[in-house]
């Protein structure tokens, strides 16, 4: 198959985006019907054409055509299959391939499950998608084209970065994408309502379930990157708030706030601008984090090549979208205050000032991030922003949140509730924190993160059962849960597990750097470790060393864990760490060199870990994926049919 | 009108990004400026690479301005800047000394047997410690240390021509200008 | 080659010489060093970890298997044997290799923008959110008439669902 067919399916694609962009635009402008009804055949052939693409270069690397520049960069003769597929997004062009492809996944599920929306609502939405993929397109095909040839053709290619020769690399992009890309919908939504004029609520019910949806798939591709760091890159760490790991992180922020935004428009009409601010801000950061880890601008460990021409084309498309955006909103976006007044102690509430602390952390983020580059443009010297910066502020805007986070749920909308089902949370999940906080405090040595995680988890959790057993208690079978209320429910409970996990871990590591002689123990958290030396090993693409540890706790053999030092077919090191993962800890082993090179047999240095909690992180992210998930399957959002048709003909009639 | 505030906040973004952007084409991001521009450089004593009995300090090399070029022979940058010593070095006005970093001493002779000797002096720093000294991170590097002692000027990375013209002979000049 | 060929040639090398150390996981970094007891260690770590590699500058200290950060913990640990304390050792690496060195970027006049503009934002914004809900709470004045805020939505699940 050869590569130009690829090219071409690219730029069929990119003339289908146009068409798609523009058309039904137009058509929603004019009230041209046959305009509007280009939308979904355009994004369905553009669909056809990019899977087209992406299977070409699929294709291409797993039948080594090294005669493509990309696929010898990223492969070679001995990297296994599953490798070679996951280069496909391993480098600059095929990421941008599989982000055009993934978007174009989002907007054929919406051309198909919209049906029932009124029909120039659609097709604004798919026109903006259009737009958006126009640009990628665009991208791909005048400045990163992935079918560029290279002749002569080389006889093997190039490696795979043994970093992401992982199963993480596998599953890593395509989710994180799913969510990064899967904002776009959210956005397109708002656009297309404040093209229309139409602000009534109805826009933010049908969007609702794309953007849970999205960021659940957000999270769980947040949590993939950060156990696939652990496990390869970290020495145990989890989260370095490297500028890329931000560029993800702040559109998660803006996400969650934008949710529950969402939830507010569509209850209570309420706050419709910001959602729409919101929602242009999620799309915007995914943008961003675009740009960032493409254009240079920023160093990093994660980032693909810099390029200034590729810089400054993304920076244009980045300044259009945006900033259109930004104006459209400011020109269009409703002025009075609308919906359902609310008090000061109501649901509402808590939900805005949540909301202001996601969006500051989120700020926060950006400018940590950004500000060496600020420093430089200023002059104000070469300045470094790192983890005590962005984990001591962050941690300081999230406790709002969390002492809100359980009396969610039993504040009402609009008045002041009851101020006793509040104060009766406040209690009960008060003491059962603090009975656990001295727990803690007596069983870790006044470990301070430990006594502050444990109090903060078991504040949100337990404040979460309290109102699953209230629901259990008052309502009956087949109401107590609905989808949108469960997943909020998981996704609250997943936020106390995960502050267990992160501060327990941060409390509790033991970490030792230890020389070791073959039959030598040592002991690290009531586990004894011992070293029985080192052989000999090799894989499908690599040669090594592999060390093996066995693991005991109280005489009984735990584990046998084989660290490895690889070295993979183009001469990269690589050390491959030895987990033995557990629910209440992970034993982690890293072989280092031998104390004295000629000798192999003897003394090895080796660093060992004991990682209490660690899994809670990435399983109260996993929790907070399930909520997003849940939610989006309420039966509420699966519109009724008489519901719809009155919204389509209200719709309608403000056309006519 | 407060909604036009995200606009404009992205504007500033967006020319912050394009600063940032033309900033790249004419800066290595990996470089740091050293702290000791204007500060004496440290106090050592490192011994020759041709003579280790004899030790060489900066109190002896107080008086006249020289050029210490930190060198290796497992660096590649060295070996492509070293042409460029090698024809620039003694028309560049100062004594050029040699600082042989973290290597061993046959390999380094073997090096500049190889690729030529630029250099008037060369002073051999096997461990690296005084290096660190000198806020070193990396080959090649090159320090102006003035009549007194103070380091004047830096270049992290290789010397090439432009570089020798643009910024070392004025550094050089501004010193001859102070005490002629 | 033309001279801007043979600069851009230059920095790649350049930039080569730190990819082949960095960015993948070799194994120097681990590096077991003569502690005497657990405290030195975890402090010896905790000092590491907040301090930048300048070889491999995505990368701490205590991670990094730059030849550079091999001497460097060695430095630290020399001078934590001294009796030089967290700050000074800290100081001692800021005087030779600026402020880059640290994560923790010191509060000085060049990061005040840095380290109080997010107190700046949370205050505007949290003005923004008290007028939002005085005015929304205002609103609720003519709540007598029905359509103030004590009506349900349709579907509702109970606790206002």
């Amino acid at each position: 198959m050869t590569p130009e067919l690829g090219q071409l399916a690219l730029i069929l694609a990119l003339l289908l985006a146009l068409a798609q962009g523009v058309l039904p635009l137009l058509g929603a402008w004019r009230g041209n019907g046959a305009l509007m009804a280009v939308a979904r055949p355009a994004a369905a052939g553009q669909a056809v054409f990019v899977a087209m693409a992406f299977g070409v270069l699929s294709w291409a690397f797993l039948h080594f055509d090294f005669s493509v520049r990309y696929v010898a960069d990223n492969s070679n003769l001995a990297l296994p299959w599953y490798y070679r597929l996951a280069a496909v997004w391993g480098a600059h062009e095929g990421s941008l391939l599989l982000w055009i492809f993934i978007l174009n996944l989002w907007t054929v599920a919406l051309a198909a499950f919209s049906r029932r929306l009124p029909e120039v609502f659609v097709a604004r939405v798919l026109g903006v998608l259009g737009l958006v993929a126009v640009g990628f397109l665009a991208f791909i095909v005048f400045t990163s084209n992935p079918f560029e040839r290279l002749l002569p053709m080389p006889p093997d290619g190039g490696d795979l970065n043994p970093v992401l020769q992982d199963p993480g690399m596998t599953f890593h992009p395509p989710v994180l994408y799913m969510g990064y890309v899967g904002f776009s919908v959210a956005f397109a939504f708002s656009i297309a309502a404040l093209l229309g004029g139409e602000l009534e609520q109805a826009w933010v019910r049908w969007a609702r379930p794309w953007t849970n949806v999205a960021w659940g798939f957000l999270s769980a591709g947040i949590v993939a990157g950060s156990w696939w760091a652990y496990a390869e890159l970290g020495w145990g760490g989890w989260w370095f708030w490297d500028p890329v790991e931000n560029a993800s992180f702040m559109p998660w922020l803006v996400g969650a706030a934008l949710i529950h935004a969402q939830a507010v428009t569509e209850k209570r009409g309420a706050l419709r601008a910001w959602t729409i601010l919101l929602s242009i801000f999620a799309f915007s950061l995914s943008l961003l984090g675009t740009f960032l880890v493409r254009s240079g601008v920023l160093t990093s460990v994660h980032a693909f090549a810099s390029d200034p021409k590729r810089g400054l084309f993304i920076l244009c498309f980045l300044a259009v979208v945006v900033g259109g955006s930004l104006l459209l909103y400011a020109l269009r976006a409703p002025k009075v205050a609308g919906g359902k007044p609310f008090g000061v102690v109501s649901r509402e509430t808590a939900i805005l000032i949540g909301n202001l602390m996601l969006t500051v952390a989120a700020a926060m983020v950006l400018l940590g991030t950004l500000f060496p580059l600020l420093g430089d443009a200023l002059n104000l010297g070469k300045i470094s922003v790192g983890p005590p910066y962005f984990g001591f502020l962050f941690t300081l805007l999230m406790i709002p949140i969390v002492l809100l986070l359980p009396f969610g749920p039993y504040l009402r909308w609009g008045e002041k509730g009851g101020l006793p089902p509040l104060k009766n949370v406040a209690v009960r999940a008060g003491i059962a924190a603090l009975a656990c906080a001295i727990a803690a405090a007596f069983t870790t040595g006044w470990a301070l993160k430990a006594i502050a995680g444990t109090a903060a988890a078991v504040w949100c959790c337990v404040g979460t059962l309290l109102y699953v057993l209230k629901r259990w208690r008052e309502m009956p079978a087949g109401r107590r849960y609905p989808a949108e209320m469960a997943g909020m429910l998981l996704a609250h409970f997943g936020v106390g597990v995960f502050l267990a996990g992160v501060l327990l871990t941060e409390a509790l590591s033991v970490e030792r750097d230890v020389r070791m002689a073959p039959g030598q123990v040592q002991t690290i958290g009531g586990y004894d470790f011992r070293f029985d030396g080192v052989h000999v090993a090799d894989g499908p693409n690599w040669q090594g060393d592999q060390g093996t540890v066995t693991v005991m706790r109280n005489g009984r053999e735990i584990a046998v864990m084989h660290p490895q030092k690889r070295t993979y077919t183009r001469g990269q090191v690589q050390t491959e760490s030895a987990i033995d993962a557990g629910v209440t800890r992970d034993l982690y082993v890293a072989l280092g060199e031998p104390m004295d090179r000629n000798d192999p047999e003897g003394a090895w240095a080796l660093r060992l870990y004991h990682k209490p909690f660690v899994r809670w992180i990435w399983a109260g992210g996993l929790l907070m994926m399930l909520g997003g998930f849940f939610s989006a399957a309420d039966k509420r959002f699966r519109l009724r049919r008489e519901a719809e048709q009155k919204v389509a003909a209200a719709v309608q009639e403000s056309h006519a | 009108m407060s909604r036009l505030v995200p606009f404009f906040g992205f504007l500033l973004l967006v020319a912050l990004f394009g600063f940032g952007i033309w900033w790249n084409t004419r800066h290595d991001q990996r470089e740091v400026p050293s702290p000791l521009i204007n500060k004496p450089a440290p106090a050592y004593a490192l011994p020759k690479l041709d003579d280790p009995a004899q030790t060489v300090t900066r109190e002896a090399m107080l008086g006249k301005p020289y050029l210490i070029n930190v060198f290796a022979s497992w660096c590649i940058a060295c070996g492509e800047e070293h042409p460029v010593l090698m024809s620039e070095g003694q028309r560049i006005g100062v004594p050029l000394v040699g600082y042989n970093y973290k290597d061993e001493p046959d390999e380094a002779k073997a090096w500049l047997a190889r690729h030529g000797n630029p250099y008037g002096l060369i002073i051999a720093d096997r461990e690296g410690r005084t290096a660190i000294d000198f806020g070193v991170y990396g080959a090649p590097e090159t320090f102006l240390v003035d009549a007194k002692g103070v380091i004047r000027y830096k270049r992290i990375g290789p010397l090439t021509p432009e570089v020798i013209e643009n910024e070392l002979k004025p550094a050089i000049a501004a010193l001859r200008k102070e005490a002629p | 080659m033309s001279a801007a060929l043979r600069r851009a040639s230059m920095r790649v090398l350049f930039a080569l010489a730190f990819v082949f150390a960095c960015g993948g996981l070799s194994a120097q970094a681990i590096d077991p060093l003569p502690f005497k007891d657990h405290a030195e260690e975890t402090r010896f770590q905790h000092l590491t970890r907040e301090l930048r590699c300048l070889v491999c500058q995505n990368e701490n200290l205590a991670d990094s298997n730059a030849d550079l950060a091999r001497d460097l913990r060695h430095q630290v640990f020399d001078l934590m044997r001294q009796g030089k304390s967290d700050a000074e050792i800290k100081q001692y690496l800021v005087d030779r290799y600026s402020d880059f060195v640290l994560y923790d970027p010191p509060v000085q006049g060049s990061t005040l923008l840095l380290w109080f503009g997010p107190l700046l934002i949370l205050l505007a914004g949290a003005a923004v959110v008290v007028v939002t809900v005085r005015r929304r709470s205002r609103a609720q004045a003519p709540a007598a008439n029905g359509t103030g805020a004590n009506e349900r939505s349709p579907n509702d699940e109970g606790d206002d669902w």
